[in-house]
């Protein structure tokens, strides 16, 4: 039986966050919290956006007086790894590391 | 019912007026002008209540059509010859995104070289654009057929664009007495504009996007196509329903006159309509039995009347204002097309009037007496003709 | 806008749209015509904005969203922010007509143009936005030098010369800045146009870790300068105190390893005078 779509013209309503496009990675973003001073200057430059809020006891924070604020964590399931929050980051609290070798430590 | 003396063009503003629109986008070319300046008019003086963008560019106009509709008005604008093709990749766009504009179309020859005169060619060469096309034959009819587009496009099952052509000058600068129907009978007859979508913000959406090949490109242009064969029986229902509520009666996708045990038909687009049921007359006064038919949509094209006129006949002769440079003039080669298999009834083009060269009862006798011959002898001598060239003797 | 989207890494026009959205808010509508931004929503069914979308042909944007704008008038939603996001081609190019139609017209809408420099959703041609002494597909160099050699087409300057009531040059790296201005703009009826400057890892050959910082170089250089003109008077807002040389700049993008000294010199020259040009626009505009 011929499956027509229900609407006339194309209408995109689905949400794009269906697309897992953490898939396209090569180097992952990893972030150093003893280093992190949750500046957010990742989250402020991330393309896609794949940087999100977390709360601040999620990680101990490096300085007393950084505590009260929230942490940030990468949601790889769509960040492309392009580096960008890595080379932003102005206390060096991001590493990229190669997905491979990811796999070989977790593997390991 | 208020009786007018208008033109053509504002017959097409007045119709136009009356179904509401709440955008005008509007570009000047001649002979269209005067039907948005005649808009332009109404709505200074505040008989017209709408938002009239005044464009760079005909390219312009209908993109700033496509997106006011999108966002959920009726829309108008109007246009000629090479204002009209250089709309051409917005009018596959408008009938793509499946939005119900209606535009004046006033046919004018393509340069070069530079003729502003009635032609054809600039509507025919948008026939595969995914519009409805009606060619009128009198200023009743462009004012009439503007409100009944609307009608037939916004139906949810159809969502197809219309062009209402009219032939330059012969119509657009020609004054004539028309009925100009009362605002609330076609306030009634149309009803308030329901998009079947839009662009609103609390349900946000992305109108057109990206379709690869294995996604349903193919099934929208089915849908479309669908579309465009169900608006034959809709043109028909609002034809019949215009006709009872407005007392004039058009006869759905063809005009035919006389033809009942005609010899010969001869089909046509627009004003040479009335000419040659003129000279139906005169020829049947003398005993020569022949026919017209009048094609008035050449969108959706109107396959099962053309089958039907080709059982009634011996022979018949298409008439086209314009040619397409392969065999035969439009009109002509769908009409074989969908004879085949269907009739062995002998066609044959006529190719006539291009650059407003005068179509006169007098060579439409010619044509109607070549074409009875034809029908004498059962075969055509060739099946294309050009009429009334410089030096022609046969048709002088 | 959501993740999910198909933008290439480290794509400099997504940021843009982030922070235009960010400033914009929800009651917006918005129109694209082919560029890269109309297939980084993704394939159909999907959207990655969270804002009506309504696709346009390459060249028609301004059209578009003057139609937008007065049915959305038509139906009492004047306060709908109505916004053409198109790039460098659709609009110094192909665009340009359809534009200056609409801006000249006055309807309150805004046109952003992420401007990343050439066409680059069709690999990277060059365009009017191009800079000098670029590499593009269609100025491939090869044994003649066919680069780039015109000055890039000032989009900002010609909408100045339209008179409307906004104009302002943008960027990535400079967030802020750039929110600022959008916020500015929406306060103000009538047409408001904005530039912003995207840097494209793909086509400016970077690694896609640069854009940030290739973009906040192109105005530490005076390659990209940041101003606004507020009904013609000009206010540049972020002032270099010690700009630096462009080599600085053209060193981090392949599109412009090819240059020599002395082309990076004309190149330099060039970024001068139109500096020193706008300051005293903005000297002029300011006097009385």
């Amino acid at each position: 039986m011929v499956v027509l779509p229900e609407e006339p013209t194309p209408i995109a309503k689905v949400p794009s966050t269906e697309n897992k496009t953490g898939g396209w990675r090569t180097f992952r973003p990893r972030i150093i919290y003893e280093k992190c001073i949750r500046c957010y200057i990742c989250w402020k430059f991330c393309p896609e956006p794949a940087i999100e809020f977390d709360s601040p006891d999620a990680h101990p924070a490096p300085k007393p007086a950084l505590a009260k604020f929230d942490t940030v964590k990468i949601n790889y399931d769509y960040c492309k790894g392009c580096g960008i929050c890595a080379n932003e980051c102005p206390v060096n609290a991001i590493e990229m590391v190669l997905e491979e070798s990811i796999e070989e430590e977790e593997a390991d | 019912m208020v009786k007018m003396i208008l033109t053509g063009n504002e017959s097409a503003a007045w119709g136009a007026r009356l179904s509401r629109p709440k955008v005008i986008a509007a570009y000047p070319i001649t002979p269209q002008t005067s039907i948005i300046e005649t808009i332009a008019e109404f709505i200074a003086n505040g008989e017209m209540d709408a938002r009239y963008i005044r464009v760079e560019s005909e390219h312009s106009a209908m993109a700033a059509c496509i997106a006011a509709q999108n966002t959920g008005v009726r829309t108008f604008t109007a246009t000629s010859a090479h204002g009209l093709t250089l709309m051409h990749e917005l009018l596959i766009w408008a009938s793509g995104a499946r939005l119900p504009i209606v535009m004046s179309v006033v046919n004018r020859a393509m340069a070069p070289p530079w003729s502003v005169w009635t032609d054809q060619l600039d509507s025919m060469a948008q026939r595969d654009t995914g519009w409805m096309q009606i060619y009128t034959e009198n200023n009743q009819e462009v004012l009439d057929s503007i409100i009944i587009s609307y009608k037939v496009g916004e139906k949810h099952h159809i969502l197809l664009p219309t062009m209402v052509m009219e032939d330059a000058f012969i119509l657009s600068h020609t004054s004539e007495p028309v009925d100009v129907p009362e605002q609330k009978m076609v306030d009634d007859f149309l009803g308030e504009y329901e998009p079947a979508f839009k662009l609103d913000p609390d349900d946000p959406a992305g109108f057109g996007s990206l379709i690869m090949p294995e996604g349903p490109y193919m099934e929208f242009r089915y849908k479309m196509a669908l579309a465009m064969d169900a608006a034959r029986e809709e043109i028909r229902k609002v034809s019949q329903e215009f006709g009872e509520v407005f007392g004039r009666y058009y006869p759905g996708l063809v005009e035919e006159y006389r033809t009942e045990d005609a010899d010969a038909i001869m089909l046509v687009l627009g004003t040479i309509g009335s000419t040659a049921k003129d000279v139906v007359d005169r020829m049947r006064e003398k005993g020569k039995k022949v026919g017209l038919a009048r094609v008035r949509y050449f969108r959706p094209f109107p396959f099962e009347e053309i089958r039907e006129i080709a059982k009634k006949a011996d022979m018949l002769g298409v008439v086209d204002r314009s040619y397409t440079f392969g065999y035969g003039a439009n009109l002509y080669a769908e009409t074989k097309s969908v004879l085949y298999g269907h009739s062995d009834v002998p066609v044959k083009n006529y190719v006539m009037g291009l650059g407003g060269r005068d179509i006169t009862p007098e060579i439409v006798e010619k044509v109607f007496d070549d074409m009875l011959k034809i029908a004498r002898e059962g075969q055509v001598d060739r099946e294309i003709e050009w009429v009334g060239l410089h030096g022609d003797e046969r048709w002088s | 806008m959501l993740p999910g989207h198909t933008a290439c890494l480290g794509c400099g026009a997504t940021i843009a749209m982030r922070y235009v959205l960010k400033a914009l808010g929800k009651n917006t509508i918005l129109s694209i015509p082919a560029c890269c931004w109309a297939v980084i929503p993704g394939v159909y069914p999907h959207r990655t904005l969270d804002v009506p979308l309504l696709y346009t042909a390459f060249e028609v944007t301004g059209a578009a969203i003057s139609g937008i704008r007065e049915a959305l008038n038509a139906l009492g939603k004047e306060d709908v922010n109505v916004v053409g996001f198109a790039g460098d081609g659709g609009t110094a190019d192909i665009g340009l007509q359809a534009l200056s139609g609409a801006v000249e017209r006055g309807h309150n809408i805004f046109y952003i143009m992420y401007d990343n420099e050439a066409y680059m959703n069709t690999g990277i041609q060059r365009s009017g936005s191009t800079p000098m002494g670029a590499w593009t597909t269609t100025t491939p160099g090869g044994k003649k030098r066919m680069y780039k050699w015109e000055p890039k087409k000032s989009v900002a300057e010609i909408m100045v010369a339209h008179n409307i009531p906004y104009v302002a040059t943008a960027t990535i790296a400079y967030p802020e800045d750039l929110i600022a201005k959008i916020k500015k703009a929406k306060e103000i009826k009538g047409p408001k146009f904005i530039q912003i400057l995207s840097p494209c890892p793909t086509g400016w050959r970077h690694s896609p870790d640069k854009t940030v910082e290739i973009s906040r170089l192109a105005v530490q250089t005076n390659m990209f300068p940041l101003y606004e003109v507020v009904n013609g008077t000009y206010r540049i807002t972020v002032k270099p105190k010690n700009p630096k040389p462009i080599k600085e700049y053209l060193r981090l993008q392949g599109r412009f390893r090819h240059l020599t000294d002395e082309e990076i010199e004309m190149i330099q020259r060039e970024v001068d005078k139109r500096w020193k040009e706008l300051l005293k626009k903005e000297r002029c505009s300011n006097e009385d």
